[in-house]
């Protein structure tokens, strides 16, 4: 019966962590529809958020290393911190001038390519953004706190072992990132289906020509999905961010969006939202069940090889349309 | 002496098919060739052959490799890396195993079993393509690298789970291990790289080669025409997956001598390679060799500005690197999406017609 | 209807037309629900220039997509060369021997023409593996004996002067060229040309017909061909299947299409009921 509650306690966890991963994909999906391009960027961009929002909060000098290095001096923090609020509201800002700055610098430049050189360019992006983090903000691995409750809820644990007689250990921040993310995903969809904006978006994603021809603007669109994205990347990135320390392997996790979207096909919004959840569950089942038997952290790679063996089956994804050939 | 092919005529379709059919092109080719295989051994240093030379040669090896795949046969992988470590691990394990059997036989096999890993992850290309296929890819990538440092058979149960390459000798020189000599090390990659890249210039001025290239180009024509994407996109695997396995083997056995597979075939390692092709031009030979050539070159340079002049710290010139490939890999998509190869050429095509340009 | 043709059959202008080549036996292809071919039946003899017209969404594209096996249709029968043919992958159907080019041209815009006319020849060039990796023996043979095949195309078609040049950088009319030198170049002993003259001014017309009338008349290649264009159908061609919504409604002689009351009704839009 214990090892029942404990694949269940599991279970909950791995929802947790899908809805996560839910969000993050759609931060792809939105991209992918309105402007083809397949962003792998979207990891680093929650890496590059986190680390600048720490950056604000803390009050550190940007670029501190490179001015040292340039000037000899010794900067490292302003000396003043800045309330979670606020840095946050700053670093929304800064991510959507990131958005402006990408379509002027490289998606303007890259129109009409093939979809595989737009991909390889967001390669080079996401390269780009890793090295500009770093160089921003330092390398070191930082602790990020906005002030999200942590630890192993009680009221949970306390109430469960009330009813069944098996107290459920679930982390209060798991809890909280669940919620936010589920509000911004329902906030997503609602605002696609039913803002001017959001029309607009499907329009371009239909068709750019035919969206053109009615006056929609291509370039304010693509900013708008790419701020969305970025939005989408500092909510990610606080809540993993919180969980684990700033450091590299964030954009890792956050790479777990790829196999979302190829199980839940690149243009739909219910699948990436599905795809999330089987992913997160499905790793956290598997670690727990086949994990010990073969050294564990499965976590690596069982998203990615789970999607390669579905796509095998159904390339086209849960959702995805079926593709027909032509001549 | 004018760089054209006036008064060069071809009588043949022997003569007009060949690699370099332009004179000056042909001179040029053997006089690099004998450099590198007489001169440069004389004079070579361990700062030389470690930096530079050592590095460029292998990884001109896994840029031929992928660009076999991604360049002519138009499948994107993202799973270098982790076919590196296939090679690494399986030459550590022959060499092991078998100590008494020469080391290039184990380079060659090590080759030929990621060939066949490369197929068994190249199977799912024939259902998905583009970049469902690249991140099918990835796949490979964490899985095998994962694998390698779970399963203890893979590195001999060492305790720190690393692989150590034992001394193995050619022709009586110790080619890996502790005490390998700069000229050795930079000999035998080069004979490598340079059978290798004979090799694929044939393959792919060839009928497999057309075929590579009409899947990549076109894949639904391809198959009208009679080409079997199966077996045209499994050989590209093939092939590509060979020469990476080799390049693999080459870093651990030659140039590293222990590696850990997480640090060593990461998935930068993959995106590192994948970048040598695209800045160097995708479905060019030349290319291979001038993109590895750039980004082995490239941190060297830094270093040596940054830090050797300047007096940075060596993380800062890190970082700064890297916001400059990842603004070259995007400039050179932008700009030149043919890479270096096709600025080549077109200098070449420039200077045919020099000095009387109209 | 159908006009009967005895074996060994001589046109006007002496060129001999065989026995049945290819035999299309009560084919129907449906998308979904959609049907896009409905119980249509004809043959192709040996050295005929056979076309298949039509008013736009008639079928005629499924029709060489099916003979080329790139539908497979849900019912009825493929015959070729007295042998029923199964169901197969188009690079089989290629090996047999069929060849054809596209509506919207399917050249590898990546590769030379002379390296695009080549891939024509792939199916006959045999060499190993290592032979190709050695280019030694049989690999560097093949290549220059296929080499001065593909020369002769180059030649017969007038496209001496672009042979080095990629694809890509070519003028649509030259594309098209390109395209049939490559269909030329398989020997294919049934030649499936998709909208030849479409996109063309009258000059390139003249040249392509010209070309297409050449190779049935110099190699006797049998050849099927989709038009639009009924006036140049009408002079090209030996027989012509007519069809409308998926239905034949009309197969015979030029002149005899010409005359036919269904054919001239759907040509000039007559409501269907």
């Amino acid at each position: 019966m214990d090892q029942l509650f404990f694949a269940a306690e599991v279970f909950l966890n791995g929802l947790m962590a899908g809805v996560m991963y839910s969000l993050v994909a759609l931060g792809f999906v939105l991209i992918f529809k309105a402007s083809g391009v397949f962003n792998y960027a979207q990891g680093v961009l929650a890496l590059f958020a986190a680390l600048t929002l720490v950056g604000i909060q803390q009050g550190q000098v940007p670029f501190a290393h490179l001015i040292n290095a340039m000037f000899g001096t010794n900067l490292h923090h302003f000396g003043w911190t800045v309330p979670s609020i606020l840095a946050i509201a700053l670093t929304a800002g800064i991510m959507v001038l990131l958005a402006f700055l990408i379509e002027k610098l490289v998606l303007q430049h890259l129109v009409g390519q093939e979809p595989i050189i737009l991909f390889m360019a967001t390669i080079g992006l996401a390269y780009f953004l890793e090295g500009m983090g770093d160089v921003m903000w330092g390398a070191d691995i930082k602790t990020l706190d906005v002030g999200l409750p942590q630890g192993i809820s009680d009221t949970v644990e306390t109430m469960t072992a009330d009813w069944l007689g098996y107290g459920f250990f679930l982390d209060r921040l798991d809890i909280w990132a669940t919620m936010i993310a589920a509000l911004l995903v329902a906030a997503l969809v609602a605002f696609a289906q039913y803002t001017k904006q959001g029309r607009a978006m499907r329009a371009v994603a239909d068709d750019h020509q035919a969206a053109l021809s009615v006056g929609i603007s291509l370039r304010f669109i693509w900013v708008m999905v790419w701020s969305i994205a970025g939005f989408v990347a500092l909510v990610a990135g606080i809540m993993w961010g919180t969980k684990s320390g700033v450091q590299f392997s964030l954009s890792l996790i956050a790479l777990k969006a790829l196999p979302v979207l190829m199980l839940g096909g690149f243009t739909s919004i219910p699948g990436a939202i599905v795809g999330g959840l089987i992913i997160g569950v499905g790793e956290k089942l598997f670690e727990f069940w086949i994990g010990p038997l073969v050294g564990g952290a499965t976590e690596n790679w069982f998203a990615y090889v789970l999607a390669l063996v579905f796509l095998v089956f159904r390339p086209q994804g849960l959702f995805g349309e079926r593709i027909i050939e032509r001549v | 002496m004018f760089y054209r092919e006036a008064g060069d005529f071809k009588t043949t379709y022997r003569d007009d098919g060949q690699t370099f059919p332009i004179r000056l092109d042909r001179w040029g080719y053997y006089v690099i060739l004998a450099a590198a295989f007489l001169v440069v051994p004389i004079y070579i240093d361990a700062y030389w052959a470690n930096a530079v030379l050592v590095p460029f040669l292998i990884y001109a090896i896994a840029a031929l490799g992928l660009n076999v795949l991604t360049g002519y046969a138009g499948q994107v992988s993202l799973g270098t890396g982790g076919f590196m470590a296939v090679g690494a691990y399986a030459v550590y394990k022959l060499m092991t195993s078998f100590p008494e059997v020469s080391i290039v036989i184990h380079i060659l096999l090590a080759g030929g079993i990621t060939a066949a890993v490369g197929v068994l992850f190249g199977l799912p290309s024939l259902r998905i393509k583009g970049f469902y296929l690249a991140v099918a890819t990835l796949a490979a990538q964490f899985f095998l690298v994962w694998l390698f440092n779970k399963v203890p058979w893979f590195y001999n149960y060492s305790a720190s789970g690393q692989i150590t390459a034992p001394t193995r000798r050619v022709f009586g020189y110790a080619v890996t291990g502790p005490t390998t000599s700069a000229p050795a090390k930079y000999l035998i990659c080069l004979c490598f790289l340079f059978v290798l890249a004979w090799a694929v210039r044939n393959l792919t001025r060839g009928t497999l080669g057309r075929k590579w290239m009409a899947i990549r180009d076109m894949d639904i024509a391809a198959e009208i025409i009679g080409v079997n994407p199966l077996t045209a996109k499994l050989s590209a695997f093939a092939v590509s997956s060979f020469l990476i396995g080799i390049a693999g083997a080459l870093l651990f056995a030659v140039y590293l001598g222990a590696a850990d597979a997480n640090e060593a075939f990461g998935i930068n390692k993959s995106f590192l390679v994948l970048f040598m092709i695209i800045i160097g031009g995708l479905g060019s030979i030349f290319g291979s060799f001038a993109g590895a050539a750039f980004l082995v070159l490239l941190p060297v340079l830094l270093k040596n500005i940054l830090v050797g002049s300047f007096g940075w710290p060596t993380n800062l010139a890190a970082h700064i690197e890297l916001m400059i490939v990842g603004a070259l890999i995007v400039f050179f998509l932008i700009v030149e999406p043919h890479g270096l190869a096709r600025l080549w050429q077109l200098t070449k095509e420039k200077l045919r017609l020099w000095p009387f340009p109209h | 209807m159908n006009q009967q043709m005895q074996d060994g059959h001589v046109t006007a202008d002496g060129r001999q037309i065989g026995g049945v080549l290819m035999d299309m036996k009560n084919i129907t292809l449906r998308f979904g629900g959609v049907v896009a071919i409905k119980d249509i039946s004809f043959d192709i003899r040996q050295g005929e220039i056979r076309a298949i017209i039509g008013p736009n969404g008639a079928g005629k594209s499924s029709m060489l997509n099916v003979i080329s096996g790139f539908y497979v249709p849900q019912e009825g029968e493929v015959w070729f060369r007295g042998e029923k043919r199964g169901p197969m992958r188009p690079y089989q159907v290629a090996r047999l021997g069929i060849a054809r080019t596209f509506q919207n041209i399917a050249l590898f815009d990546g590769m030379t023409v002379l390296d695009n006319i080549m891939t024509g020849r792939l199916n006959r060039m045999k060499a190993g593996f290592f032979s190709q990796a050695l280019w030694w023996g049989r690999a560097e043979r093949e290549e220059n004996e296929n080499r001065e095949q593909v020369e002769k195309i180059i030649d017969f078609l007038e496209i001496q002067n672009i042979r080095k040049t990629p694809v890509g950088r070519l003028p649509y009319g030259l594309k098209k060229r390109v395209e049939l030198a490559r269909a030329l170049a398989a020997e294919p002993q049934l030649l499936l040309l998709d909208e030849p003259m479409a996109g063309m001014n009258v000059e390139e017309k003249e040249d392509m017909s010209r070309f297409i009338l050449d190779v049935n008349d110099e190699f006797g290649t049998t050849i099927a061909l989709i038009e639009h264009d009924m006036g140049v159908v009408m002079d090209l061609s030996d027989r012509v299947v007519v069809m409308d919504y998926g239905r034949k409604i009309g197969d015979g002689t030029p002149d005899e299409v010409r005359s036919n009351q269904e054919v001239i009704d759907a040509y000039l839009g007559v409501a269907h009921d």
